[in-house]
């Protein structure tokens, strides 16, 4: 022990002038530790976005190579873009849509899998595999099962129904991506569900039956608040996803028919890669990116209200 | 925190330029784009690029298949993001925004100079497409008409009389072409006739249809809608019925296809003659006359060598080389060669096994000397994007074509007026 003392007292004093102090070198190993993060979102995030502005007050021409400097021109066309309110109607119809069905279906998915009944392993596993599945082969076999002379509707022949042409009739259409897209991706929220629903204290559920509480008080009043921050999560990231929907669209229906399917990443990809618009479709991604900053912002903010418990 | 900033700025700065074109030394891989992954069409290629080794061992080429229907917006993505191809097949629809917005490399003065290419042979109605300020922007390798194949087996099976009887009897007329493959629908359960791509999206395809009746899609010079005109809505009115009272035609999102013995008729170009297996007896006629009369419809397809790729001289004499005379005749059998010289019945048999003389004569050589261009405008894709949207509403039973087709015109007329 006293070697050990011995030892310390005799190593050289830290040096305490120079720009190397040890709270310098600790910040220097934490931005070295959150270096890697960092300069993959400078280059993949922050560097794509300035651009997107950069390309928004320009409007290029990719087969020229030309481009000019047209400041808020692609923003005044916002305005007097005939097509865009129908983009915008179609995309709210689709994220509603999907949002709803998905959080519901997730829900009950994940309730009646809660029970514990056999057979709920093998359910749990079909329903989550379609996550895994690749986007655009699941679009595309979707693609041939809603043909007029499809699956789907040879299914519904045996039946004795005579199915729609699914991706040729308006209503019909939007109805069919946004199931596909459900069908794609309700596993996962089923999943964040269960684990919820697993968290929530039995306890409480006996306590209830005892003051003579029905399954379905029991639902609304104690497993919905207990779960709210589960809620809370998938209802933002499907909100966020559904805006962003792209394949289905472009495989299934590529935006029609007619208009009916254009949603605004579709549009804008239309805009910037097919119409060579590249200026106005940077200013449609724009206006994309204020529309998800800003319902995401509102769901957060409205968590306050109705989100149970954050720890 | 400011070095920072101005770091991001410069890196944005620096990847929104982009890298200019160089010439490189020393070995060059030529990319050239084409739409077609047909095993017997990149054989060909690649023969012929083999023999070009053989004189330039320094350059070898790549030929890089792209998906028909994606085929322009991916090649303009590639050029947009510095990674474009060095040749590119060019459809006539964007013909004229390749041309006039200066993406390719003027050709004329290679042509001239390259020993026995001749380019005066090439026919003026073929290039015209492709000239821009009296210069050639892309050689038209493909000057495409439009015919019927028929499956003769089926048509049989359905009791009716083969198109070429009624060809030579002068009796071969939409009527009756409906009126076959209604017949073939209605006893076999089979498709009737199918406009191939049409796919109830690729709506000028159906200019294949149409001109039989005198319509067209816009004026010539590009600036008025003609989808309204009296004959575009005589055109549709018999194209509807045909799809949707006497199932001639399958309906949308039915998938059905001639080559694999679903369809008993197929309009399409005789570059698709190379998916013929022996399954079933054909036939390839012209075009049924319309209530105009007998006429013709040609696809055309430029080869061009991009501006922004770093080897445009090669890729240039590259071009002269694939386009050369003795190349060309090899080329003619899946693409019909736009130099007179070579357009004759007995020329074309040469190169094309398939294909009959007769059946070359009155479908290829006939229909070259007479044929109408498909259509094409500056900014094609987001007029064709306009008009398949606003043509929807047609392809559903008891449609109003007369309002539908005047819709097509409110849709483009401001895009035309541009």
């Amino acid at each position: 022990m006293t070697a050990v003392l011995d030892r310390v007292s005799q190593a050289p004093p830290v040096r305490r002038r120079g720009f190397w102090t040890a709270r310098r070198r600790d910040h220097l190993a934490g931005y070295l530790f959150i270096a890697p993060q960092l300069a993959g979102t400078i280059l993949f995030v922050i560097v794509p976005l300035i651009l997107v502005v950069w390309y928004s007050v320009h409007e290029s021409n990719p087969l020229s190579s030309e481009s000019e400097f047209v400041g808020a021109d692609n923003y005044r066309h916002l305005a007097d873009d005939q097509s865009l309110s129908g983009v915008l109607a179609a995309t709210g119809v689709f994220s509603v849509g999907l949002v709803v069905l998905n959080l519901a279906l997730a829900l009950l998915l994940a309730v009646l899998l809660n029970q514990r009944l056999r057979g709920t392993v093998v359910f749990r596993t079909l329903f989550f595999s379609p996550v895994v599945v690749s986007m655009v082969a699941w679009t595309i076999v979707w693609g041939f099962l809603l043909q007029d002379n499809g699956g789907v509707n040879g299914l519904l022949d045996v039946v004795g129904v005579d199915g729609p042409n699914w991706l040729r009739g308006d209503a019909t259409a939007m109805l069919s991506v946004i199931v596909v897209q459900v069908v794609k991706n309700v596993g996962l929220n089923m999943v964040l569900f269960l684990a919820a629903l697993q968290g929530v204290p039995r306890e409480l559920h006996e306590a209830a039956r005892m003051d003579g509480a029905g399954p379905w008080r029991s639902f609304r009043s104690i497993t919905v608040p207990m779960i709210s921050p589960t809620i809370l999560l998938t209802s933002i990231i499907t909100v966020v996803g559904s805006l962003q929907v792209f394949a289905q669209i472009a495989v299934l229906t590529q935006g029609g028919p007619g208009n009916s399917t254009t949603v605004l990443v579709y549009y804008l990809y239309q805009q910037a890669f097919q119409f060579h618009h590249l200026g106005y479709g940077a200013t449609l991604s724009l206006v994309l990116f204020v529309i998800v900053l800003v319902l995401t912002t509102v769901q957060w903010q409205m968590r306050k209200r109705w989100v149970f418990h954050e720890s | 925190m400011r070095k920072f900033g101005v770091f991001v700025v410069s890196l944005a700065l620096l990847a929104a330029c982009g890298t200019d074109s160089k010439p490189e030394a020393g070995p060059v891989e030529l990319r050239m784009t084409v739409w077609s992954a047909n095993e017997a069409h990149l054989k060909l290629f690649n023969d012929i690029a083999a023999e070009y080794k053989q004189s330039h061992p320094d350059v070898s080429v790549k030929f890089d298949p792209i998906p028909f229907d994606s085929y322009t917006t991916t090649i303009t993505t590639q050029i947009a993001g510095g990674n474009g191809p060095d040749l590119a097949w060019i459809l006539e629809g964007s013909a004229p925004d390749f041309v006039d917005s200066g993406a390719l490399v003027p050709l004329d003065d290679t042509l001239n100079k390259t020993d026995g290419y001749d380019l005066d042979d090439v026919t003026a109605a073929a290039t015209k497409l492709w000239k821009h300020d009296d210069k050639l922007f892309a050689y038209p390798f493909s000057t495409s008409p439009f015919g019927v194949f028929v499956n003769t087996d089926l048509l049989k099976r359905a009791g009716q009389a083969s198109p070429a009887e009624l060809v030579a009897q002068g009796k071969w007329n939409w009527d009756a072409a409906f009126a076959e493959a209604a017949a073939v629908n209605a006893k076999t359960g089979k498709a009737g006739l199918v406009v191939r791509d049409f796919d109830y999206k690729t709506w000028d395809n159906l200019a294949s249809v149409w001109t039989g009746w005198g319509a067209r899609a816009w004026s010539e010079d590009g600036k008025t809608c003609t989808f309204d005109a009296p004959e575009m809505v005589d055109a549709m009115t018999a194209l509807h019925k045909a799809i949707f009272v006497d199932k001639a035609m399958p309906g949308p999102g039915v998938a059905a296809d001639f080559f694999t013995g679903e369809s008993a008729m197929t309009i399409t170009q005789i570059s698709r003659a190379s998916l013929l297996t022996k399954s079933f007896g054909w036939d390839l006629v012209p075009l049924p006359t319309g209530p105009k009369g007998k006429y013709a419809v040609v696809g055309q397809a430029g080869l061009g060598v991009l501006k922004k790729s770093k080897h445009t001289e090669a890729a240039t004499d590259f071009l002269a080389f694939f386009t050369n005379p003795a190349n060309s005749a090899k080329l003619a059998q899946y693409f019909p060669p736009a130099r007179k010289s070579q357009l004759t019945a007995a020329g074309l048999a040469k190169g094309n096994p398939l294909l009959k003389p007769a059946q070359l004569q009155s479908v290829v050589v006939d229909g070259i000397a007479t044929g109408v261009v498909k259509p094409s405008h500056t900014g094609a894709a987001e007029l064709s994007q306009l008009v398949r949207a606003a043509l929807d509403p047609l392809w559903k039973p008891g449609a109003n074509v007369k309002a539908v087709l005047d819709g097509v015109c409110t849709a483009i007329d401001p895009q035309l007026s541009k």
